[in-house]
């Protein structure tokens, strides 16, 4: 069985964003970029899949621009064998990407998908389901624990009073959440080799695909900010202080 | 047309997610309807028709919606997509789950965890992880939106909607339920909560927990955690607040052994007092707090449990 995992070039979740003066969006020029979090986990469950012998081959597919080879080479360097760019410059909405993805998923027949539950840019948490919604096949969001059976997935997922766990029968779409697995890092002997592995390279118009905005950004801005502090010296002030801010 | 909003409930009893989600429709729409999903919903669609503001509750009662699976729930949504110009759900876990889908199938964009209607087709919603608000139009079309119920009023109590059956839709029978491990807890639920005392990796382990849980029962407050608590295995995943996990605006928020990442800060950052207990007088956490206390835990949490009487 194949396995598809999309990954998405984002701001690296250690860099502080900062919103253009200008508003018209966030400052992303000499900011460090990596590969969005959530699909760095989806490709290591991928490739516990490959190692354990379930799937044969994992494939990684990244939509933006040319630097997102960059994020397909350290897909690779973890061990993805193969790369898919759809090339594509400038912002995407999440229904675009889905219907990108669907054609890539009809041209590569994976039995299962699995990919971030959001990118940690836009925050959208859509794609997956999306996806999962335009090839009529059943979805594991937010998943945290993964057993493949004969034609079938049992998802374990992380949902707002705890887990909950379902059996879905395959192709399917899974979405990874944090506690899935701790992603490896790549060893140089890898990222070398991962140099040598393919790119095949498309463009959205090649995969058929209207990605032209349903939705109109208006501006970004600053969010508002809180107030400085003050410092309590102990747990007593503390409680005087919050008695007289009247909340209990 | 009238918005749809979709009903987030758990045995028996509708969320208050619900009344929240209702206030964000009614600021899109005139008229609001509610759809309630599951199995022996009788009592939580008499709620969902208390809810001021809300003219009809939609009740589709069958065993196929008992667990909320995206699925079916989905093809539910489309059956009666067609009388609604807005479709909207708490961005809870369900409504993250299922909404996607019905814009996908309607060829719509989505528009996630609104935090403000600027105007009935221009919504504030946060991106990367709270750092920056975007303002974003739905120009044409059915507008499909999840909403940040931490951002929203509930509506108040005292309406009378009428309460209408609406059949089943086909299951596409792809997915099944096996079982659940839900938290047991008798302090409030977190995205409910007026206060919230939350403990991060400074805690050290699942036994210390029980000096928070100490301050939560005093306080009447939920009990919450930061990422790397919960990765640690000190508390269960659903303690999560964050900017992935629960997204949370209390009166009081007491962040306890928490450094303050960014992703935390994502997810409380709009509590209205933000109280930091910790070690690292340099902790980010500092940053956002409206009182801070430089302490070891360790010696503070008694001392605070003493002072609270």
């Amino acid at each position: 069985m194949k396995v598809l995992v999309p990954v998405k070039r984002v701001i690296d979740f250690n860099v502080a964003v900062r919103v253009k003066t200008d508003g018209s969006g966030v400052e992303l020029a000499n900011v460090k970029m990596s590969i969005n979090p959530f699909d760095e986990i989806a490709v290591e469950e991928a490739l516990r899949l490959k190692e354990k012998g379930t799937v044969t081959e994992v494939v990684a597919v990244s939509i933006g621009p040319a630097q997102a080879s960059e994020t397909l080479r350290t897909a690779m360097a973890m061990g993805a064998d193969r790369g898919i760019l759809i090339r594509h410059d400038g912002e995407l909405e999440p229904l675009a990407v889905a219907k990108i993805l669907k054609s890539v998923v009809e041209e590569e027949k994976p039995g299962l998908v699995i990919m971030g539950k959001q990118a940690i840019d836009d925050d959208c948490n859509q794609t997956g389901q999306m996806l999962a919604a335009l090839l009529n096949w059943p979805q594991g969001t937010f998943a945290s624990k993964l057993e493949i059976g004969d034609g079938h997935i049992q998802v374990t997922r992380e949902v707002d009073g705890g887990l909950q766990t379902i059996d879905l029968d395959m192709p399917a779409i899974i979405t990874t959440d944090l506690r899935l697995n701790e992603p490896r890092y790549a060893s140089l002997p890898n990222i070398m080799k991962a140099r040598k592995k393919p790119i095949a390279e498309k463009t959205a118009p090649e995969c058929g695909v209207d990605v032209s905005p349903r939705l109109k950004i208006l501006g970004v801005s600053e969010p508002s900010k809180r107030r400085t502090g003050t410092r309590v010296a102990n747990a007593g002030e503390l409680v005087t202080k919050l008695r007289e801010a009247g909340v209990f | 047309m009238p918005a749809l909003v979709l009903a987030e409930h758990d045995k028996g009893r509708l969320s208050e997610a619900t009344a929240k989600t209702v206030t964000a429709a009614a600021q899109i729409s005139d008229t609001v309807h509610v759809l309630v999903a599951g199995q022996n919903i009788a009592s939580v669609s008499a709620a969902a028709a208390e809810i001021q503001g809300v003219a009809r509750v939609l009740a589709a009662d069958d065993a196929r919606y008992a667990h909320q699976l995206a699925e079916p729930l989905a093809e539910l949504i489309l059956s009666v997509a067609s009388k609604y110009d807005a479709i909207l759900a708490p961005a809870t876990a369900t409504g993250k789950s299922t909404l996607p889908r019905v814009a996908a199938r309607l060829d719509v964009a989505q528009v996630s965890e609104i935090v403000a209607v600027e105007a009935p087709d221009t919504f504030l919603r946060p991106i990367y992880a709270g750092n920056a608000i975007q303002k974003i139009q739905i120009p044409s079309g059915v507008k499909v939106i999840t909403v940040r119920t931490s951002a929203f009023k509930a509506a108040p109590l005292g309406g009378n909607a009428i309460i209408e059956t609406v059949a089943p839709a086909a299951d596409p029978g792809t997915s099944r339920f096996t079982s659940e491990n839900l938290s047991v807890s008798l302090r409030p639920e977190l995205t409910n909560a007026r206060i919230i005392v939350s403990g991060g990796r400074g805690m050290g382990s699942k036994e210390n927990f029980i000096l928070l849980e100490r301050i939560a029962d005093k306080m009447g407050a939920g009990l919450g955690a930061s990422r790397a608590a919960v990765d640690a295995g000190f508390v269960p995943n659903d303690y999560q607040v964050g900017q992935t996990g629960k997204i949370v605006a209390p009166e009081l928020y007491i962040a306890v052994g928490i450094s303050g990442a960014i992703q935390h800060l994502a997810g409380m950052k709009d509590s209205k007092i933000v109280v930091a207990i910790n070690k690292d007088e340099n902790a980010p956490i500092f940053g956002v707090a409206d009182y801070g206390l430089v302490a070891d835990l360790f010696e503070a949490l008694p001392e605070l449990e003493r002072a609270l009487g």
